[in-house]
């Protein structure tokens, strides 16, 4: 059994099945990217893996754990984190306050605690300051980390998800369109980052991209996805040439 | 940049500890210099009439911008709060007053029955409410206060000899009481009297300071920066594994207890009347909020100090009253908005974007 195996999930929105028969299996460590034309139904995918929808078929399993209809709170508990196609951070908060909600489960304490400020928030709230410091460091935002989130420039507000996602101590991270917006420099170093997240926390990384230098050049299976169908599935290499993935990219 | 990571090491002086440490001795200084003037008798008696039902109003403002700046949900019925509060407080007060006769006893004991009924209420309103967002949830909350109010207006409590005596609608027929040792408690949409005055100055002013000191490190605590994240984004929050409903409910608890407990000093300190709870007071407090700055909690505190002593003050306008009123609210909205009026307050108070919140 893989790491990750879902087996023929789908889903529908009126009249139009936006995902159908979805299947997938990554193995533990690996570099998985997922592509497909607009509208393919890429981040729908990632709604039904993360629990934001519920697959009217199907099974979803990470790690042996069945995730299957579980709420998105319990999902990320059970080790799915995820960064989102249009950025989503907590914009009135700082960049330091963004990584720490994603250690909201990791380094608990009661409201109690908090408010009658007991030896125990102390200590859990340096213990947060040092781990998010330690991630803002991975993604080189350390020196913006009292900055109000909105504050940072498009492309460090990436990079802030990505840490967030990684606090809440996934087992698997899904980036939905990580380098969207990037200059070539940007997305070279966005690049870069992935690869190092990806060997120093031993991450499985799931990744819907649509620039086919950064998934050619750090993907090592591809899943091409095409009106909610699966078109191809494989070593990237492979997939790539594929005359119908070409065709589906460059139109009939 | 090195002093501050100094500091951080220590754990105890975070850059927000001075933030609220401002608040606090602004809302000490201002009661401390305010009741100087009133022994001294600088200020008159009508200034001082003002003063403990501040406090109150400074406890509801506070405790509904956790609700509305932090949380982020429009709430139109925190005076229905304040209401159950306030008449339990005030039942529990007259029932128990010759079996209790120390205020030192009963008074607390007041205080806290009212606090966690009103909790109670947050709590029962809250939970079927949990689904609800923005306009749907301001129509809830300002029918539950409306309904609230109403309740309570058509409330009949008499105690006699036999025990107590309760009546809805309908006032409590006198020829089923004896009448010997019959005492009304409620009467109606009569004003309640015989609450005994327990409500100083000094113990509404504490009480103030207690609002600040939970409602502030609520805030700056792993459970405000996940209700602020549920304000910010609540689709990434959930992702984040935060849980939605449980923060929620922390919140109304939360509110509708400091908002009780504001009911509770507001009855034992003046005469208590069921319409004084209705919805142009929630609106009021609301005001008082939006003015503060929406999500700032000294801020609250400041407006509901201008906003509410502002008209009585003026009294000696007469007609202008108003008028000078209206200029004030749309100059406090104008600063509101206006970025080199924020960029002073941050040089004032040196605080960091960061601590906006708190
Ligand atoms: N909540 C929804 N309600 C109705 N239709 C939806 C919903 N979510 C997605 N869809 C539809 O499902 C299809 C797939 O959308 P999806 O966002 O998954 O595409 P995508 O592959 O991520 O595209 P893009 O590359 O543009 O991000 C689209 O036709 C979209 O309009
Ligand atoms: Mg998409």
């Amino acid at each position: 059994m893989s790491f990750l195996e879902v087996t023929n999930i789908g889903i529908s929105f009126g009249g139009l099945r936006a995902v159908d028969d979805f299947c997938l299996h990554i193995e533990k460590g690996e570099l998985y990217g997922l592509i497909g034309p607009n509208g393919a139904g890429k981040t729908t995918v990632f709604n039904l893996l993360t629990g934001v929808y519920k697959p009217d078929r199907g099974t979803i399993v990470l790690d042996g754990e069945n995730l299957t209809g579980k709420s998105p709170i319990e999902i990320n508990q059970h080790g799915m984190a995820r960064t989102f196609q249009n950025i989503r951070l907590f914009h009135n908060l700082s960049v330091l306050d963004n990584v720490k909600v994603g250690l909201h489960n990791q380094i608990p304490y009661s409201a109690l605690e908090g408010v009658l400020r007991l030896p125990r928030y102390r200590k859990a709230e340096r213990e947060m300051d040092e781990k998010a410091e330690e991630l803002l460091e991975v993604f080189d935002l350390q020196g913006e980390k009292d900055y109000l989130s909105s504050n940072l420039p498009y492309g460090k507000q990436r990079k802030l998800e990505i840490a967030r996602a990684l606090a809440t101590n996934p087992k698997l991270l899904l980036l939905d369109e990580p380098a969207a917006g990037m200059n070539p420099n940007e997305t070279e170093e966005l690049m870069e980052t992935i690869q190092l997240v990806r060997k120093r926390f031993d991450m499985t990384i799931l990744l819907i991209e649509h620039d086919m230098k950064l998934v050619s050049g750090i993907c090592e299976e591809l899943t091409v996805l095409n009106f909610g169908s699966i078109l191809a599935q494989g070593k990237t290499s492979q997939v790539l040439n594929n005359p119908d993935v070409i065709t589906a990219y460059l139109g009939e | 940049m090195e002093k501050n990571k100094t500091k951080r090491v220590s754990g105890l002086a975070r850059p927000a500890f001075r933030s609220k440490l401002i608040t606090y001795v602004l809302a000490a200084g201002f009661f401390g210099v305010s009741a100087l003037l009133v022994q001294a008798e600088v200020a008159g008696s009508l200034y001082e009439g003002l003063l403990i039902p501040m406090c109150c109003y400074i406890m509801m403002a506070v405790s509904l911008n956790l609700t509305v700046g932090i949380l982020g949900e429009l709430s139109l019925g925190h005076a229905g709060f304040m209401c159950v509060g306030a008449y339990v407080g005030a039942v529990f007060s007259i029932v128990t007053r010759t079996a209790i006769p120390s205020a030192w006893i009963r008074f607390p004991l007041a205080l806290l029955l009212g606090g966690l009924t009103a909790a109670l209420f947050g709590v029962v309103i809250g939970i079927p409410i949990l689904r609800l967002r923005g306009d749907y949830l301001a129509i809830v909350t300002l029918a539950f206060g409306e309904i609230i109010r109403k309740l309570v207006e058509n409330l009949y409590i008499a105690v006699d000899a036999n025990g107590l005596h309760f009546s809805f609608a309908k006032a409590i027929d006198p020829l089923s009481m004896d009448l010997a040792t019959k005492k009304d408690i409620l009467n109606g949409p009569m004003a309640v009297s015989g609450i005994p005055r327990d409500t100083t100055l000094l113990l509404a002013v504490l009480f103030v300071m207690l609002t600040l000191f939970v409602v502030m490190n609520l805030i700056d605590s792993r459970s405000g920066r996940a209700i602020m994240a549920i304000r910010d984004n609540r689709i990434a929050a959930e992702a984040t594994g935060i849980s939605i409903t449980k923060h929620k409910l922390i919140v109304f608890t939360v509110s509708a207890f400091f908002a009780g407990l504001a009911g509770v000093l507001y009855a034992h300190s003046s005469t208590l009347k069921s319409t004084q709870f209705d919805y142009n007071l929630s609106i009021q407090i609301l005001v008082f909020v939006v003015l503060g700055g929406i999500g700032s909690t000294r801020g609250a505190m400041i407006a509901t100090v201008i906003l509410y002593a502002l008209p009585e003050l003026l009294r000696f306008l007469q007609d202008y009253r108003m008028l000078v009123y209206a200029i004030v609210l749309i100059v406090m909205m104008l600063l509101n908005n206006n970025a080199r009026f924020h960029q002073l307050k941050q040089t004032l108070f040196q605080r960091k974007a960061k601590e906006e919140t708190t």
